[in-house]
């Protein structure tokens, strides 16, 4: 019976194969662990900003010959793994990284919620999770209670903090009036973002006069505008995900929104939504300021990995990967706790300045960007000094 | 055991037979086999052992209601969301225990409400309907999180071991066999068998279709419910995205299918392959999962049109030099 | 009468007491728009379901590869996305033909009753749908796609509405027209429409029923992803994103009646304008709940949909 020895040779082989191919105690390289979603809902973010930092720093670091250690140089092997936006199945891809590839680093998995359900794995393993898509306001007692845990972000509210800073100087200095409408995508992100940006409206003395959520996968978004707009805001904006940033702005631009300030947090940084006609002067979240080497990043980022970075996660995730390379080298070995140890308490210079991680959770960020001629600005952020942030620009057209 | 001969008498509950004790007791030597995984491996293949009841238990209780009825229903990650949330809401006010039966509770008031408003109604109109229910419950509580001001995303944090897990999961799904294995043996498994041959003929039986229908998709849809307590913890933060993702749903079907839809164990034949099959994929090619799992169903769909059970009991019958292949599909 | 954005700004100076008129029809209008992208996506899924019988999963995929197709041809020539119909059209006719042909006739051959095909149906094109989204991410990346073609825009009666869904909404019209009136007016239509009716009957009066459901599919596929080409110059998708169409256009299908094509016209509008009263009057919020409780509600008052025929 033809089909089912075939049938059976292909069950033992299936049946098998996870478990045997295992790691041979390969010395040449370092491994490194990611994981993240190649499919699901949360893959188009992943296939932006979470892979490619990764394969760019592997790329760039293997080119100089690999990471210096005192045993000598070791290439960086990058180990791709799908968690299919699937937390479970997370769980299981850092549970193999550790035990079944013993990769010598995981990076921190994609996404706040998957990175707080793989944490007890990584801590179980003795891995550091040093995390850059990881944005919430319970930063300090996560990290109370995964000691291995390290935020290479921010908080929620400073986020939303930084949108309402940006608008309430435009207040006081007179260029808009202090009605402000808000909406935002009924998901996640965008609730917490509402919630943190309520009662800082409040003080800051804005009066919200549009405040509504709409459901994730909505397909047009013009009623939304068109009731935001009757309420006759000064400012809008809108704490979104990307598809929905996209549609609002479309929306808005038909609708030609008459406000003086545009805003919409997630996915306002990709390249992409630069390139829509209308952008122009639309302030989102993230943001990076112009310099002859952010220029240089974008552009070996796109000849390396054949993606657009966006200007919010991605050189901050390049900047994690530099200061993780910095680390392992000081250090000299795989200790993977001496790395951690070592970059627990230090200064590194990287991509995006000088930067730290005190009680393990980064110490600045660019919060807002605008769009300024194809470039998006930072216009403002915390933990900068004296940074020079672009002026803001009110919203003049949609053309 | 088959459900069709596990109740040779119709009426009242009838004697275990001397077949069934023999049963019985090789599921009990399986349980207690299974039992043991967590002890002798860890890691890696205790994860993917994890991920194997967990699928038997979600596979399990769908066939309850899907099995006998042929209805497919698409709605096991509504069933879900609802138990984590559940959990995830109540997990600072109340003993985790008492989590766990209030989402069981919750899943049935909602499968009771659903139930009677589309059970009515013949079999397509239903598929389509639990497919949109995940939707229609993820709308209703973002919506509501935003009106009430409560956070989203919603931290759970009950300290539970790896084989702790494995443990509950697995003592979940010893469960839910012992109920499948009571409904076949009960008035109501026989009146659901009848309904699953032919629903015209039921009703001139005199049998209340609609009211086997719905106490069936209750107790199935409870279970889901349960099945989300147990795993809230480990997934330790709980949001929409994922506590309602449509995938688990036709996933659940899939290897329920895979395994073959007219034995109660019949979706643990399809766990274990799919499972391995689908961790193979992942491992070997991360960047084509999709592609190459697309192409595995289509194989499956081709090549074991009658689930593994049905492969095996053909090749069982023709080893007897009995019945031609596929004749007994009903 | 619509007249195209010349430069000259709308002039919104109606009193406090034209205001609920004119949200009235605002709501109207823009439910009429919404409700032509609705058609759109769901009117191959009417033929591929209603007269093939194939629920067909991996419908929303086809749809995103038409607007795949758009976008590849938009960032290739410059030219307008329409022009991409010209071959997006026949790719996805004589695809979906081969599907039909390759795939699903050995499942209607093997099947015994519409139950056991209905459910190798669903298994099989779900397969199916993950095989289309595995290539489209090899060949498009998994990013968001978007490209904001004719976004400007149009007034009518004043208020100003995006030239790109006023364009695809002409289009929906034209193309629900056109498929009405072949359906009705030809004898291949009459054949596909005994088909919808009664396979077995039609197989006897000397209609070769694989050939006409193969029809069915064939113009199904190409129909659904001529709406992704429409739909790709106002929505963002990626490749992955083929399951929320689908999940409407069969909401829309099973909402209208499977078999009748102006209940999927009469359902998508009826969708369209109730989403968006419910958003502009009530809660955007609620637009998707409001969607599957009207869905909910048509199945306990009419379960064959508004315009089916009961089936014994």
């Amino acid at each position: 019976m033809k089909r089912r020895e075939f049938l059976k040779y292909t069950a033992a082989t299936a049946i098998a194969a996870p478990f045997v191919r295992a790691a041979q105690a390969d010395t040449g390289v370092y491994k490194v662990g990611v994981v993240g979603a190649k499919t699901g809902p949360l893959a188009p973010g992943a296939a932006i900003t979470h892979f490619p930092p990764y394969q760019l720093w592997a790329h760039e670091v293997n080119a100089r010959g690999g990471l210096k250690l005192k045993d000598g140089q070791r290439k960086v092997q990058i180990i791709e793994y799908d968690d299919h936006t699937a937390p479970p199945e997370a769980i299981k891809a850092v549970e193999r990284a550790a035990t079944v590839d013993k990769c010598d680093w995981i990076g921190g998995v994609y996404a706040t919620g998957f990175n707080l359900a793989t944490a007890p794995t990584f801590a179980k393993h003795g891995y550091p999770q040093l995390t850059q898509a990881c944005v919430t306001d319970q930063g300090p007692s996560i990290v109370k209670r995964y000691p291995g845990f390290f935020m290479f972000q921010s908080s929620t509210t400073a986020y939303a903090k930084g949108a309402i800073d940006v608008l309430k100087k435009l207040k006081d200095s007179g260029q808009i009036g202090n009605k402000v409408a808000a909406v935002n995508v009924g998901d996640d992100f965008g609730i917490e973002l509402a919630n943190a940006g309520r009662p800082l409206f409040k003080k800051a003395g804005f009066e919200i006069v549009y405040d509504k959520s709409y459901p994730l996968g909505t397909q047009d978004y013009t009623p939304v505008i068109k009731a935001a707009s009757a309420a006759n805001p000064d400012a809008f904006v809108a704490w979104s995900y990307p598809p929905d940033t996209f549609g609002l702005q479309a929306a808005a631009k038909v609708e030609a929104l008459k406000v003086k300030a545009y805003y919409c947090a997630v996915g306002c940084g990709f390249q992409a939504f630069g390139g829509v006609p209308g952008s122009e002067n639309i302030l989102g979240a993230g943001g990076v300021v112009d310099t002859p080497e952010i220029r240089d990043f974008y552009k070996r980022h796109k000849e390396v990995t054949k993606v657009d970075a966006d200007y919010w996660g991605s050189p901050f995730y390049y900047s994690m990967l530099q200061v993780l390379a910095q680390s392992i080298e000081a250090v000299g070995t795989t200790d993977r706790q001496a790395i951690a140890a070592y970059f627990r308490n230090r200064k590194f210079k990287t991509l995006v300045g000088e930067v730290e991680m005190p009680g393990q959770i980064l110490d600045k960020v660019y919060t807002v960007g605008q769009w300024q001629g194809g470039f998006f600005n930072a216009v403002n952020g915390e933990g900068f000094a004296g940074s020079n942030y672009t002026q803001v620009k009110l919203k003049t057209s949609w053309s | 055991m088959s459900i069709a001969e596990a109740a040779p008498v119709v009426r009242g509950g009838p004697a275990i037979s001397a077949r069934e004790w023999r049963m019985l007791l090789v599921s009990v030597l399986i349980l207690l086999a299974a039992a043991c995984v967590p002890l002798v491996v860890g890691g890696y293949a205790l994860q993917v052992s994890i991920s194997i009841v967990m699928y038997a238990a979600f596979a399990t209780s769908w066939l309850l209601f899907s099995g006998p009825t042929n209805y497919i229903a698409l709605c096991t990650a509504a069933f879900f969301g609802i138990g984590m949330y559940v959990t995830a809401a109540g997990v600072d006010l109340v003993p985790y225990p008492v989590l766990i039966l209030a989402s069981g509770v919750a899943g049935a008031i909602l499968a009771a409400i659903v139930g009677l408003a589309t059970l009515r109604v013949s079999g397509i109109y239903f598929v389509i309907f639990s497919l949109g229910l995940a939707e229609l419950v993820r709308q209703c509580m973002t919506w509501g999180q935003h009106v009430f001001g409560t956070m989203s995303g919603l931290y759970v944090t009950v300290d539970r071991s790896e084989p702790m897990y494995y443990w509950q999961l697995l003592a979940l799904t010893a469960v839910i066999f012992l109920v499948g294995w009571w409904i076949g043996r009960s008035r109501l498994g026989f009146a659901l068998r009848i309904i699953g041959n032919d629903e015209v003929v039921a009703v001139h039986c005199g049998i209340n279709t609609a009211r086997a229908k719905v106490v069936l998709f209750i107790i199935s849809s409870t279970f889901a419910s349960i099945i989300g307590a147990l795993v809230a913890p480990r997934w330790g933060y709980v949001e929409p995205v994922v506590a309602f993702n449509p995938f688990l749903s036709f996933q659940v079907v899939i290897m329920a299918l895979l395994g073959g839809t007219h034995r109660l164990w019949g979706p643990l034949l399809g766990v274990i392959p799919f499972t391995l099959l689908w961790e193979l994929i992942s491992i070997e090619f991360p960047d084509q999962t999709t592609l190459l799992l697309g192409l595995c169903f289509l194989l499956i769909v081709y090549a074991i049109p009658n689930g593994f059970t049905g492969l095996i009991e053909d090749v069982w019958q023709r080893r007897k030099g009995g019945v031609a292949p596929g004749a007994r599909n009903a | 009468m619509i007249t195209k954005a010349a430069g000259t700004p709308a002039i919104c100076s109606s009193g406090n007491r034209n205001r609920s008129i004119k949200s009235d029809m605002d709501i109207v209008i823009i439910g009429l728009l919404l409700g032509g992208t609705y058609a759109l996506m769901a009117m191959g899924l009417q033929l591929q379901y209603g007269v093939a019988r194939i629920m067909n999963l991996a419908n929303g995929e086809v749809l995103i590869a038409g607007a795949f197709g758009a976008f590849w041809f938009f960032l290739g020539t410059k030219a307008s996305p329409l022009w991409s119909l010209l071959f997006v059209v026949p790719c996805a006719f004589g695809l979906n033909w081969a599907i039909y042909r390759v795939l699903i006739v050995p499942l209607v051959r093997r099947s015994k009753s519409q139950g056991k095909l209905e459910v190798d149906s669903i298994l099989a094109t779900f397969g199916l749908s993950f095989f289309f989204i595995g290539i489209m991410v090899a060949a498009f990346g998994a990013q968001y796609t978007d490209y904001s073609y004719l976004s400007e825009p149009v007034f009518i009666f004043g208020q100003r509405y995006g030239l790109n869904r006023v364009v695809s909404f002409g289009a929906s019209v034209i193309l629900c027209a056109a498929l009405y009136l072949w359906l009705h007016k030809t004898r291949a239509g009459l054949a596909l429409r005994a088909v919808s009716v009664n396979p077995s009957a039609a197989g006897l009066v000397s209609i070769n029923v694989i050939n006409a459901s193969a029809l069915a599919f064939a113009l199904g596929g190409a129909v659904t992803a001529a709406g992704g080409v429409l739909l790709s110059m106002y929505l963002t998708f990626d490749a992955s994103y083929g399951v929320v169409f689908t999940l409407k256009a069969l909401i829309i299908v099973i909402l209208g009646g499977v078999g009748d094509i102006r209940g999927t016209i009469v359902a998508a509008f009826v969708l369209g304008l109730a989403e968006t009263a419910v958003a502009t009057l009530i809660d955007p919020g609620l637009t998707l709940a409001a969607a599957y409780v009207l869905f909910m509600l048509v199945l306990l008052v009419r379960p064959q949909g508004l315009f089916g025929r009961r089936v014994a």
